[in-house]
């Protein structure tokens, strides 16, 4: 019989998420019945970048760092339970990622896990550096200099649906749209064709609206005397409940903090979202100008009025680089005066930068002033004044080629101990690699995803 | 004239909810009003030349508002303030993830009872 609603919670919103988030939602899930699953978004733009990277210092790495924390609290429970797991955790090593979970169940006592892997992300292996380069990039950065760390197009939801079809209990995925990690299950539960617009578009969204974690139930939300958020430290990560006909409603996780209601979900309806009426997914441009929100019960949402337009033809990828690295250095003047004693700080940065004859781009900020709204020339701290007394943090930051360059610039901030301005305090400093990213537009037919159960013992 | 009914000037902030997204070089950032009445104000006052000149020091680009009635709210993308992007900035703030309290400090007008806490305005 085909399920006539799939409960779906999400376990993590970024690959740096709170460890035991997971541990309430497959607890709730448990208690509730039907098709249940759990999935976790691990993958910003630049996560997989950082991940290749490592797997080139270690071949069996390369899966998300925190694989191992984010599951393993709930791998057991959510296997008896019959929660299913869907993530991108897999990063840029999928079947690395998936004999760590096998690793984690053979230790934990877990008989019989399926694990799935979902291929075909990875355009290296199926384009060259220069037919990559050769697109155009989308989104307002050009196509960056530099060694080309990863490439990876962003699946849609049907892989993972096979996967699923194929039994598995955790679907391993690498690059794919944050919200086919809800779709792909919605897909296999109800048995939607890609053609059912408007049911996909609502799957879409339901996706859409848990792929950030808690951004829907409280957190990057809380705003206090604005937007109160109760017992804000255990804030409980979501569930949506999808029916059958594409009824989607967002509730949390059982004895938590935090909040559902109409603002947190229109929130993160329009996160990270450009034009709500042409919102593009490999599976379908989803539509939600004309949505309506409505609380239906405490810590209830429902959301309805989704609708879909045909899909785009070509699907997104995110090409990433080596980006040359960052210098950057704080130190803190508090007190009478601080603001000027900051203010001659940058000067003597700026003459000693100068000095070493570079002409590697500088940024300097005051933190404290309006830092984090101002463009790189200060213009806005420029453009008001500000009091002498308090307590004003200096930061210089700056990028280029070579880490030996960035360091001796970063450096510059450690020596204002002894040769700067009276009172300079808790300096930190540091320099990091960067990697940049573009996106850009690849045809459908050159990419071939595919699922397939990865066996215990084929490692 | 009734005291909820006067007209104060404002930061958005007193008005409106928002939050900020990023893809690539560009931001979005919503403005949800916390009464549905004050939707209408808000879209003749927050055009997009004006929060285009709002962000001038972070040199945006392109502004491109799309209205949403039946939330009511809006939703603003903005080009180039993230000045490189999140791998290419300079800025403690890449992502622009602070960018709609910026957004949020703008003065707005107002009547009273749509503002949140109305004592607070702004020269």
């Amino acid at each position: 019989m085909t399920a006539t609603t799939v409960h779906i919670g999400c376990g993590a919103g970024f690959a740096g998420d709170r460890w035991d988030a997971a541990v309430p939602v497959v607890a709730s899930l448990a208690r509730r019945s039907g098709p249940r699953y759990l999935m976790y978004e691990t993958l910003a733009e630049r996560t997989l970048a950082l991940a290749q990277l490592a797997r080139i210092e270690n071949p069996a790495s390369g899966y998300s760092p925190y694989l191992e924390r984010i599951l393993r609290p709930v791998l057991k429970s959510a296997r008896e339970a019959g929660i299913r797991i869907v993530s991108n955790f897999g990063a840029a090593n999928p079947h690395g990622g998936a004999r760590k979970i096998l690793e984690m169940a053979r230790e934990d006592g877990i008989a019989g896990l399926r694990v799935a892997v979902v291929d075909g992300d990875d355009l290296s292996a199926v384009m060259t550096e220069a037919d990559i380069r050769g697109h155009g990039t989308v989104e307002g950065i050009g196509m960056p200099e530099g060694r080309m760390v990863a490439a990876n197009v962003y699946l849609g939801a049907q892989p993972i649906a096979d996967a699923l079809a194929f039994g598995a209990d955790v679907v391993v995925v690498g690059r794919c749209a944050d919200p086919a990690l809800a779709l792909g299950p919605l897909l296999h539960e109800f048995g939607w064709s890609l053609d059912d617009l408007d049911r996909i578009a609502a799957g879409t969204m339901a996706g859409h609206l848990l792929e950030c974690g808690a951004q829907v139930t409280g957190g990057y939300f809380a705003d206090p005397g604005y937007k109160d958020v109760p017992d804000f430290g255990h804030v409980g990560f979501p569930i949506a409940e999808i029916g059958a006909d594409g009824e989607v409603v967002i509730t949390k996780a059982d004895n938590t903090g935090g909040l559902v209601s109409h603002r947190t979900v229109k929130e993160q309806l329009l996160y990270e979202m450009h034009d709500p009426s042409s919102y593009l997914t490999p599976d379908v441009t989803l539509d939600v100008a004309g949505v309506r929100v409505e609380e239906i019960g405490p810590d209830r949402v429902r959301i309805t009025g989704a609708r879909g337009r045909q899909r785009p033809p070509t699907l997104k990828a995110t090409v990433s680089f080596e980006g040359g690295w960052l210098g950057e250095g704080e130190i803190t003047y508090a007190g009478p005066n601080a603001r000027r004693r900051a203010e001659l700080a940058i000067d003597v940065l700026r003459t000693r930068v100068r000095d070493l004859g570079t002409n590697w781009p500088l940024r300097f900020d005051m933190i404290g002033t309006v830092a984090t709204f101002d463009g790189d020339g200060g213009d806005l701290r420029a453009s008001q004044p500000w009091p002498d007394d308090g307590e004003y943090r200096v930061r210089m930051a700056t990028q280029g080629g070579d880490r030996r360059t960035a360091q001796w610039i970063a450096d510059e901030v450690l020596s204002l101990y002894c040769s700067g301005p009276a009172g300079g305090a808790g300096v930190r400093h540091r320099v990091a690699p960067l990697v940049t990213t573009a996106s850009i537009l690849v045809d459908r037919d050159r990419v071939q995803a595919s699922a397939r159960l990865v066996e215990e013992d084929a490692s | 004239m009734k005291g909820t009914d006067r007209i104060v000037r404002v930061p958005l902030h007193e008005v409106a909810h928002g939050r900020t997204g990023d893809k690539g070089n560009r931001v979005n950032i919503s403005v949800i009003p916390y009464h549905d009445e004050a939707w209408p104000l808000l879209l003749e006052q927050l055009t997009v030349e004006r929060v285009k000149t709002w962000f001038a020091a972070k040199g945006a680009g392109t502004v491109v508002r799309y209205d949403l009635p039946n939330l009511p709210a809006m939703n603003f993308v903005i080009d180039d303030v993230l000045q490189g992007g999140v791998n290419g900035a300079l800025n403690l703030d890449g992502h622009g993830k602070s960018l709609a309290f910026h957004l949020l400090s703008i003065p707005v007008e107002v009547p009273a009872r749509l503002a949140l806490h109305p004592e607070k305005t702004v020269g």
